[in-house]
């Protein structure tokens, strides 16, 4: 399974590729599993989000829309905590691919378990 | 005993058949949980807080099992694919990824609390493949997995060194990617029960040096 909070810490490592995020989903299967909620974890994570990439997946995916930016307090923010653990810990790819924004590289997801093996040329 | 590194590349040596005995073999079972519960006190994480960890060569998960035991969440890698197939059977909390850890990592800067290895990275020596130069290989791998780990992040490899040119080799590029940190040996002086680790830090913590922890001695363990 690819969680969209390993997504959003993802970028391509295609030797010279600078600009390699976020990868975009192509052809997406997208589950929903449940699972407890971790308010500490979440507002933990939250610096290494980068909100505006999560926003534009979260949107390619045709998931319910977050809000423009992180609220001043969100480890107060119940309503905003809630939405961010459906996207970031409950959403999984099952398949499809991610593909590069700069280099197109295609990494296939297969069984929830996203390729990342690089040609020779590309290491 | 001959050393697997030695046989076949690990994503031929860890096959099906390989991948079931690493999930139905008590002895292996307890023998990693051991190993990562060890890694896990290396590591030195904060206590009663949920880390974001990266599991390097995760196998078939049961390190993993172990992280979401006490509580934290993970990510992990494994260049074999019948191991990871296992995992996934297996229902593991972490994501999983099919990847080579000598061709380095994809993780943005800082993403990780902290990462660790089991019996993994003896196999990063070897040129199994013509293309293969190790120490490229190893330059790319700590480098990479430098960038991916929050300032005053550990990682802990334990691993099987062959000798002590193999151990030199992969410390120095550990240092040369910009790791503080070096060897910690428990039970030195049992052939059986002596465990190699490589403890590395990813700058200061707390605006601290941080300090080779102090391995394990006596005569028991194992
Ligand atoms: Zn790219």
């Amino acid at each position: 399974m690819v969680r969209l909070l390993t997504h959003n810490m993802l970028q391509c490592h295609v030797k010279n590729c600078t600009n390699g995020f976020p990868l975009r989903f192509q052809d997406p299967v997208i589950e929903q599993h449940e699972q407890e909620i971790n308010k500490e974890f979440l507002v933990n994570m939250l610096p290494r989000i980068d909100w505006n990439a999560l926003r534009t997946t979260v949107d390619q995916l045709g998931l319910p829309e977050l809000p423009a930016a992180v609220p001043e307090n969100p480890a107060e923010d119940e309503a905003f905590l809630a939405a961010l653990h459906r996207a970031l810990m409950e959403v999984n790819i099952q398949s499809g691919s991610m593909v590069c924004p700069e280099c197109e590289h295609v990494y296939p997801i297969r069984d929830g378990i996203p390729n990342m093996l690089l040609s020779e040329d590309e290491v | 005993m001959s050393r697997p590194e030695h046989t076949a590349p690990p994503e031929i040596f860890y096959n099906d058949i390989e991948a079931k005995k690493y999930t139905q073999n008590t002895r292996i079972i307890n023998v990693q949980a051991q190993l990562t519960y060890r890694a896990l006190e290396l590591l030195a994480l904060p206590d009663e807080k949920t880390s974001f960890l990266l599991d390097i060569g995760c196998g078939s998960g049961l390190s993993g099992e172990v992280l979401s035991e006490e509580g934290h969440e993970w990510i992990g890698v494994d260049i074999a694919p019948a191991m990871l197939d296992v995992a996934n059977e297996r229902e593991v909390d972490g994501d999983l990824f099919l990847q080579d850890i000598g061709q380095g990592f994809g993780f943005r800067p800082g993403t990780f609390d902290g990462a660790i290895s089991i019996s993994v990275i003896q196999w990063l020596c070897n040129a199994d493949k013509k293309c293969n130069n190790p120490y490229r290989r190893l330059a790319r791998f700590f480098g990479t997995l430098y960038t991916s780990l929050a300032r005053g992040a550990r990682a802990v490899f334990q691993f099987y060194p062959e000798n002590d040119h193999q151990v030199q080799m992969i410390t120095s590029a550990a240092l040369k990617a910009g790791f503080t940190g070096g060897i910690v040996v428990d039970y030195p002086n049992s052939a059986k029960a002596r465990k190699t680790f490589l403890c590395l830090f990813a700058g200061q913590r707390d605006g601290q040096t941080q300090a080779l922890p102090q391995g394990l001695s006596g005569e028991e363990g194992g």
